[in-house]
C-alpha cells in the first residue's frame, strides 16, 4: 500500500473500509484495545497510520484508549477508537467526559450480541440505547449506522464531519455482518469528499471562553498549548470552564449539551425514503438489518399491500419528526431489529397508529417470512 | 496585592477548596516555582487530573488544564502528549487515583517510557470522599473503610513505578520544599516517564483518624521521621523494601532513579523512519 489513500475500487471489508474512511476524513490519532469484531480497524490503522505520520496505540484496556482520544482531540489531532460490545460499555464513562467537555472524536463500536461477554463473532444491534444514554446523567451524541462496507467508509467520514461541527463525540453504531462483510468500496480522496474543518476561535488569549456557545450553541474550540490557557472539567461548568456547583450553572450547561444536537437535529438527520408516500405500512430499520427487510417487504407487495421502507443512517438524533408525520397517513409502522426493542419504543413514542416490532436476539437474521407476516397483520387494520 | 506567582495562577477562582493543613498548595506553588525556573515557555504546560482533592489543583493553575475522569489522567495526558510531542505534559493527582482506579494506567505509562511528569500526592487516604482506605494507607492506619486498623499490604509507589520503568524516580514530603521544586525541575527537563511521590498532609481526614488532627503535627512527623537516602538506586531493583512506609515509621527520602532509556515518542520516530524508507 504505497500511496497516501486508496483509489479507486477494492474488494474489500467493511472494518477496513471504516479504518480507511476515518483516514481520508484526517483522523491521524487511533487508540484501541482488540475486540471481536471490531479489531481489523485497529490492525489495519497500525499499519497505515505511520506511514501517514499518524500514531496508533495499542492501549490496556478500552477506557484508556478512549480518555487517550479526547486528549489527542484536545492537543489538535482527529481521533477515533473503535471497540465491540463489552469494550464500548467500558469506554461510556468517558464519552460522557467527551460530551460534557465537548471534544470532537468517533467511536465506533462493531456491535456483536450480548449481553455481556455474549456472541464475540456474531451480529447484534442490541447497543442502540447504550449508544445514546450508555453513560450517566442527560447528553445528546450523534450515531449513524452503516448498513455496507461503502456506507461504513462513506459514514466514518461524515461521523467525522459531524463531530467536528457539533463538537460531540460520534458514534459509528455498525455491527459484525457489516464490519466482517467483504464488498466493492469505491473509495474516495479527501479532495472528492466533503471534510469539516475544526471549528477554531478566530478570538484571541484572554477573549476566547472554551464553553461559550455561538448561535447554533456550538462553542469554537482551540488547541492545547496554543497559549490559550483553558480550564475545562467534568464537572459542572460556566462558559469559562470553571466548575460551578448550582442548579442554575447545570440548568444551562446541560440544556445546552443536549440542545446543540435537539435544535440542529433536522441539520444532522439523515434516513433513505422508499415508497413511503404512498404507503399503508412503513418499514423501519438501520443497519445490516435494512438490507433483510427488503426480501420481506417484497413478499407483502406481491400480496397487494402498499409497503414503503423507511431506513434511518442517522440513528440518534431520532427523526421523530418524520416518524410522526408518517404516522399521520399510514395503517401502521413494522419495526424490524436486531434487539428485542430498542428503536420500536421511539418509533411508537412517535406514531399514532400501530406498530409492530419484529425481534430478533442476534446472532443470525430474520427471516423474510417474519417480516411480511408483520407487515400483513398491520395492513389488516385498514380494513 | 499581586503575589510574584499570580500570572500561574488562576486568581478569579481564589479561595480553594482544600482544608487547612492540607498540602496540596505547597506542592502547587512548587510546580509552578519549577516551571517559571525551568525556562520552557509557559504556553508549552499542559496540566491534567484525574479525581479527588489533588485533582482540583489544575484548576487554579493557570495553563492549559484538563480536569478529566477518577483515575484516567494518565491515558488522556498521554494523548495530549502523543498528539503534539511539544507539549509538556504533568499529572496532579492523588494516590487513590493514580494506584486504584488508575493503577493499571500507571504501570503501562512508565512501562512505555511516555514522557509525562507525574506527580502524586499521597496523604495515605481517600481525602474528598471522607477519608477511605487507600491503597497507600499503612497497615493499622484508621480510616472510615478500615475502622479497626487497616490490614492490607499498601503498594510502595516508588518501587512500584520505578519496576515498571519510570526513568526518574523520587519521594518527597511538603517539608521538603527546596527538594521537592527541583525535582519537578529535573522530571520537566527529563526525557521519558517521571514519578514524585509527595508525602502530604491530610490533616482533615487521615490525620484526625491517626493521632494527628493539625496539619503541624503532621509536619512535625515528615521532620523527626524523614530520612534522606541517597544510596537506593532503584533502578538496580534491589533495595526496594528499604523505601517501604509503615503507620508512624521512617519516610525515606531522595531520588532513587534517574536513568535514560529510549521513550516512547523516540521509538514511534524511528518507526515512521523506518516505514518510510520501506515505502521508497
Amino acid at each position: 500500500m504505497n500511496t497516501e489513500f486508496l483509489k479507486g475500487e477494492h474488494f474489500v471489508q467493511g472494518n477496513i473500509a471504516c479504518a480507511e474512511g476515518a483516514i481520508v476524513a484526517g483522523c491521524r490519532f487511533f487508540a484501541g484495545y482488540p475486540i471481536t469484531p471490531s479489531t481489523e480497524i485497529g490492525e489495519h490503522m497500525a499499519e497505515r497510520l505511520p506511514k501517514l505520520g499518524g500514531v496508533f496505540v495499542q492501549f490496556e484496556d478500552e477506557i484508556a484508549s478512549i480518555a487517550a482520544i479526547l486528549g489527542a482531540s484536545w492537543a489538535g489531532v482527529k481521533s477515533m477508537t473503535a471497540t465491540s460490545g463489552p469494550g464500548f460499555s467500558l469506554m461510556n464513562e468517558n464519552i460522557g467526559l467527551g460530551a460534557m467537555m465537548e471534544v470532537p472524536c468517533v467511536v465506533v463500536n462493531i456491535q456483536r450480541g450480548g449481553p455481556s461477554t455474549g456472541l464475540p463473532t456474531m451480529e447484534g444491534q442490541a447497543d442502540v440505547m447504550q449508544a445514546r444514554w450508555g453513560s450517566h446523567g442527560d447528553y445528546e451524541i450523534i450515531a449513524v449506522s452503516p448498513n455496507s462496507p461503502q456506507e461504513i467508509f462513506d459514514l466514518t467520514i461524515e461521523a467525522f464531519n459531524l463531530s467536528e461541527q457539533y463538537r460531540v463525540p460520534t458514534i459509528v453504531l455498525s455491527d459484525a455482518a457489516v464490519g466482517h462483510m467483504t464488498e466493492k468500496v469505491k473509495f474516495r480522496t479527501p479532495e472528492e469528499v466533503k471534510i469539516t474543518p475544526r471549528r477554531y476561535t478566530t478570538l484571541k488569549p484572554g477573549d476566547y471562553l472554551p464553553h461559550k456557545p455561538d448561535s447554533d450553541l456550538v462553542p469554537p474550540i482551540i488547541k492545547a498549548g496554543d497559549g490559550y490557557r483553558i480550564h475545562t472539567t467534568g464537572l459542572t461548568h460556566d462558559e469559562r470552564g470553571y466548575p460551578v456547583m448550582k442548579e442554575e450553572a447545570q440548568g444551562r450547561l446541560v440544556r445546552r449539551l443536549v440542545n446543540k444536537i435537539r435544535k440542529n437535529a433536522n441539520k444532522i438527520i439523515r434516513v433513505e425514503e422508499i415508497d413511503t408516500h404512498n404507503a399503508d405500512v412503513v418499514v423501519i430499520s438501520y443497519g445490516i438489518t435494512s438490507r433483510i427487510v427488503w426480501s420481506g417487504i417484497e413478499l407483502s407487495k406481491r400480496k397487494g399491500i402498499k409497503v414503503g421502507y423507511l431506513r434511518l443512517i442517522t440513528i440518534w438524533p431520532f427523526p421523530e419528526a418524520m416518524v410522526r408525520e408518517l404516522s399521520n397517513h399510514i395503517t401502521g409502522f413494522v419495526v424490524v431489529e436486531m434487539n428485542l426493542g430498542q428503536i420500536f419504543y421511539e418509533v411508537e413514542r412517535c406514531s399514532a397508529v400501530k406498530t409492530l416490532l419484529v425481534p430478533h436476539a442476534g446472532g443470525g437474521f430474520h427471516k423474510p417470512e417474519e417480516i411480511s407476516q408483520a407487515i400483513e397483520e398491520v395492513a389488516k387494520k385498514r380494513k | 496585592m499581586n503575589h510574584p506567582m499570580d500570572h500561574l495562577l488562576r486568581t478569579d477562582r481564589l479561595p480553594h477548596i482544600w482544608c487547612p493543613g492540607c498540602g496540596i498548595g505547597t506542592i502547587v506553588s512548587c510546580c509552578i516555582r519549577a516551571i517559571e525556573e525551568s525556562g520552557i515557555p509557559e504556553e508549552q504546560f499542559v496540566t491534567v487530573s484525574g479525581i479527588g482533592c489533588t485533582s482540583r489543583a489544575p484548576g487554579y493553575i493557570n495553563l492549559d488544564s484538563f480536569h478529566t475522569t477518577h483515575g484516567r489522567a494518565i491515558p488522556f495526558a498521554t494523548g495530549l502528549k502523543l498528539a503534539n510531542s511539544r507539549l509538556k505534559v504533568f499529572i496532579l493527582a492523588g494516590d487513590g487515583d493514580l494506584f486504584a482506579i488508575g493503577g493499571n494506567h500507571i504501570i503501562h505509562a512508565a512501562r512505555r517510557n511516555v514522557e509525562l511528569v507525574v506527580i502524586c500526592v499521597n496523604n495515605f487516604i481517600y481525602g474528598m470522599t471522607g477519608g477511605q482506605v487507600a491503597p497507600t494507607t499503612p497497615v493499622g492506619g484508621i480510616t472510615s473503610t478500615s475502622p479497626y486498623g487497616n490490614f492490607e499490604h499498601p503498594f510502595n509507589l516508588v518501587y512500584l513505578t520505578a519496576a515498571a520503568g519510570a526513568v526518574y524516580v523520587a519521594r518527597w514530603t511538603t517539608l521538603h520544599v527546596h527538594q521537592l521544586k527541583r525535582a519537578i525541575g529535573e522530571a520537566f527537563n527529563k526525557r521519558g516517564f517521571s514519578f514524585i511521590e509527595v508525602i502530604s498532609p491530610c490533616p482533615t481526614e487521615y490525620g484526625r483518624k491517626n493521632r494527628k488532627a493539625r496539619g503541624i503535627d503532621i509536619m512535625k512527623y515528615f521532620k523527626e521521621k524523614s530520612v534522606i537516602k541517597r544510596d537506593i538506586d532503584l533502578s538496580t531493583g534491589s533495595f526496594g523494601k528499604l523505601t517501604d512506609i509503615k503507620l508512624d515509621g521512617e519516610i525515606v527520602c531522595g531520588k532513587f532513579v534517574d536513568i535514560e532509556r529510549p521513550t516512547y515518542l523516540d521509538k514511534l520516530e524511528e518507526l515512521k523512519t523506518v516505514v518510510s524508507i520501506s515505502l521508497k
